[in-house]
């Protein structure tokens, strides 16, 4: 089933002192649920842009994106606010964790914005998805006082806690060393396929994108597929993306 | 159904994250919200002794001219004189009618009164035993005049401070007395003492009317221009105006002009108070207008340091109503709670002996601490917040989610 699709999406910005810069042309795509789905590409190919509008953060300047076959265009800013909470789960490269705030206290976070029985039982539900990445034992810590990996392990509890269908990590081991990016990926990997949501991880690191089931490449605003054994062998440093 | 509990679960989750942000910011929170309540401290205690204030310019003026609506009753006569017996029996019979239970002859004379160090013409002040309530006299020694002084042989006198200083200020317990001067000798007896009016520096007293009679030169008292007042409730003084002069006049004959008049501080309908209230409460919001600037200035640096935060909490969902919503709250709650704290150090303020001595000196009816400046510093205090909130709210609302998340 699929569950997000983007039909010849262009993004561009208007300069005030330039031609209009094209920063995405005519990206296809299209994710089923329970999917993993790699894109890696440099810095200023477009990446974060397309984060945006994938997390329905930002509307496509042509094309369409839509959202369980729904184009996304007619949902005003609140229904995409409240779609965005309730089916996507953000995980970001620095963790970007809630400070003052415990570990339980982060993962409870997004359920302040959900309703009925997530809002109200926001303290059980984040005690067992905490549980769930291996952090059970530590909910009252400070996002200061657990480890790199500890961090994203709580971001990534955080992003699932509401059961998204639609998972968007955005470089989620740029700020790992590699051991624990490995098994942060693998933790991430396992979670989201066992939810059943679908995973798009959004790297320039092509080891972390080799762990996705399928694989783009995002070149100059082109989204196009790539093979694997491509996507490993442009890990050599001598191969530039 | 369904969209009233999704607002409801809204509201109390916007009220659970402006509380965790009131509780993780707590310094910063505590520090920005000193300004605002002092400035609601201010603000209430302003407002607060301004009642105390207003209440002791009232005082002084019922004490002078008596209290809304006093009226005012006097009688000449177009060819001689008014003979004084017959107004005082059509005054009393009118009051009597209109069952007016506050009504006293008022006559300014002069009684001669023997002092250690020489006789003195006393200004002497002939009213009946209402007059103390509606002119509220302070009796600080002894007491005022009651029903059982008409009885007295010895006449009762209530003298100002000067008089009994001069006769060196002896205990009332004692009955000290005093003689008066006139065809011949009389005992009077010492029941109060009054605190003299700052302006006078001359012995006065206060005498009952019938007292006064018995012992006076018949000449003299015919000689006196009895005036009468009567306290009589705001809504029926025009009534009771017309149907006293009408009635007196009419007991009186042809030949007597009798006028009844109001001159109370209240009697020219307007706000006496109006500029006094103006002045106050010019004060009193310049003062709260510098709390919330800071205030404001405050909220604004830090919602720029929270743009990160709020970013994230957009990509969880957070709608840009919830943000708003959530930013307004924080500023509200936390300025409520100020404001009362404010209110309470107000309160401890206005009704502290110390600042009341000075500020309700002379006050017989204290005012209770007024809830309406209890609610103004509580009402302006959430108003602060708002305002103080909704330029941060804004900013809030208007950020780029991604920006903000790498911000």
């Amino acid at each position: 089933m699929t569950l997000l699709r983007l039909e010849g999406v262009t993004r561009t910005v208007e300069l005030p002192d330039a031609e209009p810069l094209d920063i995405l042309r005519g990206v296809d795509l299209e994710v089923s649920v329970g999917d993993h789905v790699s894109i890696v590409g440099r810095s200023g190919s477009g990446k974060s842009t397309l984060l945006n509008l994938l997390g329905l953060l930002d509307n496509p300047t042509s094309g369409s994106i839509f959202f369980e076959d729904r184009d996304t265009s007619t949902l005003t800013a609140n229904a995409r606010d409240r779609a965005r909470g309730r089916d996507i789960g953000f995980i970001f490269q620095q963790f970007n964790l809630l400070s003052g705030r415990t570990a339980l206290e982060n993962v409870m976070t997004p359920l302040l914005y959900a309703t009925g029985r997530q809002f109200w039982r926001r303290t059980q539900i984040a005690q067992e998805m905490l549980e769930k990445v291996g952090l059970g034992h530590r909910g009252a810590s400070m996002p200061e006082k657990l480890s790199g990996g500890e961090q994203q392990r709580v971001a990534i509890a955080r992003a699932l806690v509401r059961g998204p269908r639609l998972i968007l990590a955005d470089e989620p081991t740029g700020a790992l060393d590699v051991e624990t990016g490995g098994t942060v990926m693998a933790l991430l990997d396992e979670v989201a396929e066992q939810s059943g949501a679908a995973l798009i991880t959004i790297t320039h690191d092509a080891n972390v994108a080799a762990l996705a089931r399928r694989h783009y490449r995002l070149d100059r605003g082109v989204l196009s597929p790539v093979d694997v054994n491509r996507v490993l062998a442009l890990a050599a440093p001598e191969v530039a993306l | 159904m369904a969209r009233e509990r999704t607002l409801f679960s809204g509201l109390v989750g916007a009220c659970i994250e402006a509380w965790a942000e009131l509780r993780i910011h707590r310094t910063r929170v505590l520090l920005s919200l000193i300004g605002v309540a002092v400035a609601v401290t201010a603000l209430t205690s302003v407002v607060g002794l301004g009642a105390i204030a207003q209440q002791a310019t009232i005082e002084s003026a019922e004490r002078s001219s008596g209290r809304p609506a006093t009226l005012y009753l006097s009688a000449y006569s177009n060819t001689g004189t008014i003979d004084p017996d017959a107004l005082e029996t059509a005054f009393r019979t009118a009051v009597g009618r209109y069952k007016i239970d506050f009504a006293s002859t008022v006559v300014y004379t002069t009684q001669r009164t023997q002092f250690v160090d020489g006789a003195v013409d006393v200004d002497t002040q002939l009213v009946d035993e209402p007059y103390g309530t509606m002119h509220r006299v302070q009796v600080d020694e002894g007491r005022w005049f009651d029903d059982g002084d008409l009885d007295r042989l010895a006449p009762a006198l209530v003298v100002n401070s000067i008089f009994w200083q001069h006769l060196g200020s002896p205990d009332l317990r004692t009955h000290p007395t005093v003689t008066l001067l006139g065809d011949g000798k009389t005992t009077a007896v010492i029941v109060g003492v009054t605190e003299a009016l700052p302006y006078v520096e001359t012995p006065q007293m206060f005498m009952l009317p019938s007292s006064y009679y018995a012992i006076a030169d018949p000449t003299t008292v015919a000689q006196l221009q009895p005036q009468f007042e009567v306290w009589v409730p705001t809504k029926l003084f025009e009534q009771l105006q017309t149907l006293l002069q009408r009635d007196v006049a009419g007991a009186l004959g042809t030949d007597a002009q009798v006028d009844v008049y109001r001159q109370d501080y209240a009697s020219t309908g307007e706000d006496p108070f109006g500029p006094t209230k103006l002045v106050i409460g010019g004060v009193a919001i310049l003062v709260l207008l510098l709390g919330a600037l800071g205030l404001v200035n405050i909220s604004l640096v830090t919602v720029r340091q929270r743009i990160r935060e709020i970013g994230i909490r957009r990509s969880f969902g957070a709608t840009a109503g919830r943000v708003f919503f959530a930013v307004m709250m924080e500023s509200v709650v936390a300025t409520v709670v100020a404001g009362l704290v404010g209110v309470i150090l107000a309160v401890l303020i206005v009704e502290n002996p110390l600042v009341q001595q000075f500020v309700a000196f002379g006050i017989t009816d204290l005012p209770p601490f007024p809830i309406e400046a209890a609610l103004l510093g509580l009402a302006a205090s959430a108003a602060v917040g708002a305002i103080a909130g909704l330029l941060p709210a804004l900013v809030a609302v208007r950020v780029k989610v991604i920006d903000a998340i790498r911000y």
